[in-house]
């Protein structure tokens, strides 16, 4: 072996120790794939309205002229309970409102689940067999969307907000939109 | 002790093809279309257990995507346009077979790389085998010479 050719095995190892300790220090979910729904316009719906009386929910709701959240759920859900009090600080909290969608949710269940645990939302919509999450590219609930005021998709939560998700990544991205 | 080991393997395994199979989902009636919603279901991945296809997982998920397959295809679009319709919503990830575009260049080049690599480590072991290459003629005449001296002595 040559002068170089000497310090290779050394490289490789000190690149690959580079390439796991990225990885490892970064707070990315290997399970987690990034949407590609974010910077499309939000998909065009009509669903039934959560609260019997009002009139259905559709997607002129989210092209307010101010951003918007919007928050796939289900009283099913357990991590969906576990972000909830995160939600109701949101709504409560900041000036944004926060638009829930029931997914493939009885609506009496749905609404005993905002009854007790509070219900955050300005509007809520039922989504009974789930046609409209898939239109929105969501795999699961919880997930959540930015929505800027054109009703343009900025970004989008995969899973509950829980911990310090809200202030590190929801929070910010919302008051870049502000 | 063993064979009855192997035959509880043989239930379990069994049990598990029937379970893939006993979807409670209603096959198109036309068998031509029917065929070809199977062959595509084959080709999207579950996005709930990520490394199956729909048409293998019993997720709620998948359910609901095979029931959009059957229904683009019934209506009469081509496999591409409903493999269209998956991936903007859900992405390339959604193909268990990743199309080739700027993005996975690398991905399916990199058997080509590694094959390259290889070649460039098989050559140079070879070339080092070889030995060391042959003296000029200038480093001949000063070993010659060298050879001599030591003769003089």
């Amino acid at each position: 072996m040559n002068g170089f050719g000497r310090f290779i095995p050394l490289l490789i190892v000190v690149v690959l120790v580079g390439v796991f300790l990225s990885v490892m220090m970064s707070d990315r979910n290997p399970k987690e794939i990034k949407s590609v729904m974010i910077g499309k316009p939000v998909p065009t719906f009509e669903i039934p309205n959560l609260f019997d009386g009002q009139s259905a929910l559709t997607d002129a709701r989210l092209r307010s002229g101010k951003p918007v959240i919007v928050n796939f759920f289900a009283s099913w859900c357990l991590p969906c309970r576990a972000e909830h009090e995160n939600l109701v600080t949101l709504a409560s909290g900041y000036t944004v409102d926060v638009i829930g969608i029931a997914y493939k949710d009885d609506p009496e269940a749905s609404r005993d689940f905002l009854d007790e645990l509070g219900n955050p939302y300005a509007a809520a919509g039922v989504d009974r067999d789930g046609r409209l999450a898939i239109d929105w590219g969501v795999s699961g609930v919880p997930e959540t969307f930015l929505i800027d005021g054109e009703g343009v998709i900025r970004y989008r939560h995969w899973g509950p907000i829980v911990g310090d998700s809200l202030r590190v990544q929801l929070l910010p991205q919302l008051e870049e939109l502000q | 002790m063993l064979r009855w080991f192997g035959s509880i393997l043989i239930v379990v395994t069994l049990s598990i093809t029937v379970f893939a199979v006993a979807v409670d989902d209603k096959p198109l009636k036309d068998p031509v279309k029917e065929a070809m919603a199977r062959a595509l279901m084959k080709e999207i991945r579950c996005l709930v257990c990520q490394n199956q296809s729909i048409e293998d997982s019993n997720a709620d998920l998948a359910r609901d995507l095979r029931q959009i397959v059957r229904e683009r295809i019934s209506l009469g679009d081509s496999p591409d346009n409903v493999r269209a319709y998956l991936v903007d919503r859900y992405g390339d990830w959604v193909l268990l077979e990743p199309p080739v575009n700027t993005s996975t260049y690398l991905l399916w080049g990199s058997p080509f790389l590694l094959l390259l690599l290889v070649a460039y480590g098989v050559m140079r072991s070879r070339r080092e085998q070889a030995g060391p290459a042959p003296l000029s003629s200038e480093e001949q005449e000063k070993l010659n010479a060298i050879l001599r001296e030591g003769d003089g002595k």
